[in-house]
């Protein structure tokens, strides 16, 4: 599975928020959009799933535009995890994760015990089984993102959409939900995430976008585009990027940043 | 209670559930259109929907005869076609009374649509439900409160319509008259006494109706 995005104008009726995207995205791997806040990543991963139209461009899968799909085809290719919110009904974190087998579920029909079956081993995937009769509005910020992981898991699809799945998480679980990126990218899921953090795109990402003013400012290796040239641009800061050896044996980049002094002015205006 | 101003209740009602059906079937769409959607001549759906709410009664009649009369717009063709008009029949009175109360359900139900939070609808889409379905299982659920309020009101604007019936349907007794009519009729010709009961029967009416509205309101919420 091949996605592409080729020349992407987007934004909201009335309003453009950023324009001349293009990338593609393949199976198995790993591209982590990083910029400010502002910058249109939410916007952009909207328009990819079709919740806005692209006001210019095109989203194909293997070379297929999406435009005309239906919804239900949409969600058996496209798994989207929004930023997890504070949930207002109580359904238990079985249901939610069911919930992702709407897509291949008839359309009067209730779940079968195949659909159970694949609901409770993606709890099993990211290891919170023991929350299958917990109500969601009850279970901590980290257990509803990984629940919500669950959920899109279920859909089985082939390209995976996650909006800041880091944020709002403590260290622990941010690390254990980097961790399933990793894992669901070596079984040949495409994953494209947003995050605020460069070091996470150091750790998860094959490839970074720069999202800038609604625009690619760069786009290639983690260590080719996070640069203390890049990062001084985009976010108007100062900092040090430098190699340091993992508890697991590997090497991650990590993004040090300077206070004080280093600090520009925030967001330099719109290129004009 | 004379036998006329019992028949007059009946037909009251009967024409006041057919409009608040029509109203559901017609205006929950419409109102669905003009909170979710941008088309085309949205703001024209919008105003001539909002019209009769603005309108002397006799105006929205005035042009439902123009429209529907047997010489009229639509009225015409029909009458060639199969020898029948929908003037001076129950069915008008039922048109009448829907035109009128659209406006009140429209307005109600589309607040109603707009207060609930488009990104439970987008999950659903994001999970692959349709857009129908998605407005069937989610938008409307959620605003139910909403829809009920509107055809609360739709009812009892429709079981009080007067002017728009007047023109469209008339005053015979035992097709058309509603209680409305039948009460101006009975002031008109003196009978005080069966103005009076007729009147009674529509005040107590309403009130059964807003307690259970109420009733319903406080369960749903």
């Amino acid at each position: 599975m091949r996605l592409e995005v080729a020349d992407l104008a987007f934004g909201y009726p009335g309003k453009e928020v950023g324009r001349d995207v293009t990338f593609d995205l393949t199976g198995g791997e790993v591209v982590c959009l990083l910029g400010p806040n502002g910058g249109g990543k939410t916007t952009l991963f909207k328009t990819i799933l079709r919740l806005l139209a692209p006001r210019h461009g095109r989203v194909a899968v293997d070379g297929q535009s999406i435009a005309g799909w239906a919804r239900d085809r949409l969600a058996r290719v496209f798994g989207y995890v929004p930023q997890a919110q504070l949930g207002i009904f109580p359904f238990t974190v079985t249901e939610i994760v069911l919930m992702g087998r709407t897509a291949h579920i008839g359309p009067f029909a209730t779940p079968s015990r195949a659909d159970r079956a694949i609901a409770e081993e993606m709890l099993a995937t990211l290891d919170i089984g023991h929350l299958a009769e917990r109500p969601y509005t009850e279970i901590s910020g980290g257990e509803r993102q990984l629940t919500l992981i669950a959920r899109a898991l279920a859909q089985q699809p082939a390209i995976l959409v996650m909006d800041e799945p880091t944020a709002s998480l403590d260290f622990g679980n941010q690390v254990r939900v980097l961790g399933q990126i990793e894992r669901l990218a070596d079984r040949g899921i495409a994953i494209m995430l947003s995050t605020h953090d460069p070091d996470h795109a150091f750790l998860c990402a094959h490839r970074v976008a720069l999202l800038h003013h609604g625009r690619l400012a760069r786009l290639g290796r983690p260590d080719e585009v996070i640069t203390a040239e890049s990062l001084r641009e985009v976010y108007g800061v100062q900092v040090a990027i430098t190699p340091v050896a993992r508890a697991d044996g590997r090497t991650a980049r990590v993004c040090v940043p300077a206070l004080g002094d280093g600090i520009l002015p925030a967001h330099p205006g719109p290129p004009s | 209670m004379s036998p006329d101003s019992i028949s007059a209740l009946r037909l009251s009602l009967q024409v006041a559930v057919a409009a608040t059906a029509l109203n559901a079937l017609i205006g929950i769409p419409i109102a669905y259109f003009l909170a979710r959607r941008r088309f085309w001549g949205k703001s024209l759906v919008d105003l001539l929907v909002t019209l009769p709410l603005i309108l002397p009664p006799t105006v929205v009649g005035y042009y439902l005869i123009v429209l529907l009369g047997r010489r009229g717009l639509l009225g015409r063709p029909l009458y060639e076609l199969t020898g029948w008009t929908v003037a001076f029949t129950w069915y008008a009175a039922v048109i009448a009374a829907t035109v009128m109360a659209l406006p009140l359900l429209v307005r109600t139900v589309r607040a109603a649509i707009e207060s609930v939070d488009r990104d439970l609808e987008r999950a659903a889409y994001t999970l692959g439900r349709s857009e129908l379905r998605t407005a069937l299982e989610v938008t409307l659920p959620l605003a139910r409160n909403g829809i009920l309020a509107g055809m609360v009101l739709a009812f009892a604007r429709a079981l009080g319509e007067f002017g728009a019936t007047l023109m469209l349907a008339g005053n015979i007794p035992g097709k058309t008259t509603t209680v409305p009519l039948s009460i101006y009729t009975a002031v008109q010709t003196g009978e005080s006494s069966e103005a009076a009961a007729l009147v009674a029967a529509l005040t107590a009416l309403s009130c059964v109706v807003l307690i259970a509205a109420n009733r319903l309101g406080a369960r749903a919420a």
